[in-house]
């Protein structure tokens, strides 16, 4: 317990508590969704659920409709069929930035910093939802503004902190190397204190040490904070290791749900992955 | 921390708006050289006391606040107007309405300042609030042109609402820098010479001092913006909007809040542009002054205060300066002065002058004054655009590294 990292602010997880007392069966609730652009159907009847503290994991080839999953959830895309529910009530048409308010946090497959920014600024960007101060006390500085300017700020050095990043604090995002940004992001996304984090390929186009370096921050973050997470992954060794449960996406539809190692027996996904011909034999 | 006095010990003093001693001294150095100015107090530089100079210099002052609202919207909001124009004039016509002396023709209600100047910017940011949805639905080079709508549709109103705007030839008035309580004698006015705890003043001098204030005040509002909150919401928004947007910026009231207030400061610097000529005519608010805006952001560096107010001060100034080395190399050259050989190189003597292309008379072939200063102020945006995109703030930057390095190279 002592050698832990303390961080400012508290996590917000109902893990522990039992459904009455939460209010809600599943922290989110992903009920036959269907999504198409025209003729292309993105997702077909997809269903899954979350719940406090969860490590889910979603996998499939490329095309499967994982990154468009979690645009459903974020509000950037509506799904013309099907349910979201986050914590009993429905956040299927409400926009990116009142979900980003209601508790989920997203990281992005091709980083989405904002390149003109430091790397300080850009992890106080992902305060933003989580403080109040109006413009005009802004424009004042003296008094609200400082007061919670220097409060976001030990927040975020905290965060730094965690995700060993200090050095490049200053820098402006895009001068930093890949995997460097990759932690900034996740930076960025834990400063809003998310309760469900959307971790889209953290560990894609890493070395095997800046893979293994942040599955040790996602185990950290899981572990000290709580935050429920939704991973999608092509790495199988990383996904296999730390998730709970694995769901699996083919063309849009659900092929398979489950604990890590009844996903891989699955003769679907076998057959998803290596070929319908291997499968057979 | 012995030893290193220097050493930051808490976040305070790091995100102070100086937060080193060299800052610091700099910024109160340069305080103090602007109080000097119009005394005539400078060593070397007297001649800005002169009222031709302070003229240009209060003219400055006034662009730095209407840029400082461009830089916000466009260099930190990342959305490009061409109407800035506009907006100064809605503070500029809002401000004669309500403190105008009414006429025959013109309309006019004689407020004191306190009511005509802050109505100047709330008339422009009502306006603004109104035009941002637009900015939601159009980006980019789009934003541009519908702004560039809206300083048509203002010419065409300002000419026809004579009762407002005045004369299309002559314009109409403005009132006085004065601050009077209500109607009646001003308590202070700063369109009258006369001594202020006595040093004798012009009126020049003493509306430079207004507007130092105003430009400082204005300064470190936006200054503050940038730094809190809501700056950070438009920087994101001007980076990357969906993003920003699933990071939980409201990306309407983003760009809600960047043209209200970038509008309002448009319309305070529209009201004391008028107030300072004493009298214009509706074509002033034209595409022209729009652009100039444009180019002082571009020139200064966009998305940094230095660099608005830098490029501020070279956008307007720089005309005058080159008309004066023209006027001294012209000299020269008639005279047989020691710098005659320089001046030969590019003052026009005779029509058959091979090297030289300026001419000091308006009757002479080849460029007059005005049009070098044209071609420049041409030829320094694409300089700037190509090969330092951060501006004059950029060149600062890097010779800034350079001496922090000095003697190694990085």
């Amino acid at each position: 317990m002592s050698d832990r990292r303390r961080l400012s602010f508290e996590t917000r997880s109902q893990a522990g508590l039992s459904v009455e007392e939460r209010g809600y069966e599943h922290l989110l609730e992903f009920t036959d969704v269907s999504l198409s652009f025209k003729g292309v159907k993105a997702l077909t009847d997809v269903s899954f659920h979350v719940d406090d503290g969860e490590l889910f994991a979603i996998i499939g080839p490329n095309g499967a409709g994982k990154t468009s999953t979690f645009n459903c959830l974020n509000g950037v895309y509506h799904p013309q069929e099907g349910d979201i529910v986050w914590k009993g009530s429905s956040i299927l048409r409400e926009r990116p930035d009142k979900i980003a308010e209601l508790g989920i946090a997203r990281t992005f497959q091709n980083i989405e910093l904002f390149p003109h920014m430091t790397v300080l600024e850009n992890i106080t960007l992902g305060r933003h939802v989580r403080t109040h101060v109006s413009w005009w006390d802004g424009a004042i500085w003296w008094g609200r503004a400082k007061r919670e300017e220097l409060a976001n700020r030990a927040v975020v050095e905290d965060i730094i902190d965690l995700l060993e990043i200090e050095q490049w604090r200053a820098y402006p995002v895009a001068l930093l190397p890949y995997g460097v940004q990759k932690r900034v992001e996740l930076g960025r996304a834990l400063a809003m204190e998310p309760e469900l984090l959307l971790l889209d390929e953290p560990v894609a186009g890493m070395n095997l040490e800046e893979t293994e370096d942040m599955a040790r921050f996602i185990l950290d973050i899981r572990e000290e904070l709580g935050i429920a997470m939704i991973l999608v992954e092509h790495d199988m060794g990383l996904v296999m290791d730390i998730a709970d449960r694995v769901m699996v996406l083919d063309f849009g539809k659900r092929i398979a749900i489950g604990k890590p190692e009844e996903v891989q027996r699955d003769p679907e996904v076998i057959r998803a992955y290596l070929g319908g011909d291997l499968a057979a034999t | 921390m012995r030893g290193r006095p220097n050493l930051f010990t808490d976040y305070e003093s790091e995100m102070a708006l100086f937060p080193t001693t060299t800052k610091r001294v700099a910024v109160a150095l340069l305080l103090i050289f602007a109080l000097l100015v119009p005394l005539g107090a400078i060593p070397g530089l007297s001649f800005l006391q002169e009222s031709s100079w302070l003229v240009l210099i209060n003219r400055a002052l006034v662009f730095a606040i209407a840029a400082l609202g461009l830089n916000l919207l466009t260099g930190v909001a990342g959305q490009v107007s061409l109407g800035h124009s506009f907006f100064m004039a809605v503070g500029a016509y809002t401000a004669v309405l309500l403190g105008g002396t009414p006429g025959k023709t013109v309309w006019g209600l004689e407020l004191p300042i306190w009511i005509w100047l802050p109505a100047a910017g709330i008339a422009a940011a009502i306006i603004g609030i109104i035009v941002a949805p637009t900015a939601v639905r159009v980006r980019g080079l789009y934003l541009a042109f519908v702004t560039l709508g809206l300083v048509f549709i203002g010419l065409h109103l300002w000419r026809n609402f004579g009762k407002i705007a005045g004369g299309p030839t002559t314009g109409r008035p403005w009132p006085p820098l004065e601050f009077a309580l209500w109607k009646g004698d001003p308590i202070i006015s700063f369109a009258k010479d006369g001594p202020w705890l006595g040093v004798q003043l012009t009126s020049d001098a003493k509306t430079y001092f207004f507007l130092l204030v105003a430009v400082i005040v204005f300064t470190l509002v936006a200054k503050n913006l940038m730094r809190t909150r809501i700056g950070r919401a438009w920087a994101a928004i001007r980076d990357r909007d969906i993003a920003a947007e699933i990071m939980g910026v409201n990306e309407v009231r983003g760009k809600t809040q960047a043209f209200a207030i970038s509008s309002f400061y448009a319309g305070i610097a529209g009201a004391l542009f008028a107030v300072i000529l004493g009298r214009l005519i509706p074509e002033t608010w034209d595409l022209l002054l729009a652009v100039e805006f444009i180019a002082i952001i571009l020139i200064g560096g966009a998305g940094t205060i230095a660099g608005t107010l830098l490029g501020t001060f070279f956008v307007v100034l720089i005309p005058r300066i080159v008309e004066d080395i023209t006027f001294f190399f012209a000299d020269q050259v008639a005279n047989q002065g020691p710098l005659a050989w320089l001046g030969d190189l590019f003052i026009r003597k005779s029509p058959d002058d091979i090297l030289g292309f300026v001419s000091t008379g308006a009757a002479g072939p080849g460029l007059s004054i005005f049009q070098l200063n044209v071609a420049l102020f041409g030829v320094l945006i694409i300089v700037f655009l190509i090969a330092e995109p951060l501006g004059l703030y950029g060149i600062w930057i890097r010779v800034r590294n350079y001496w922090k390095g000095w003697p190694f190279t990085y």
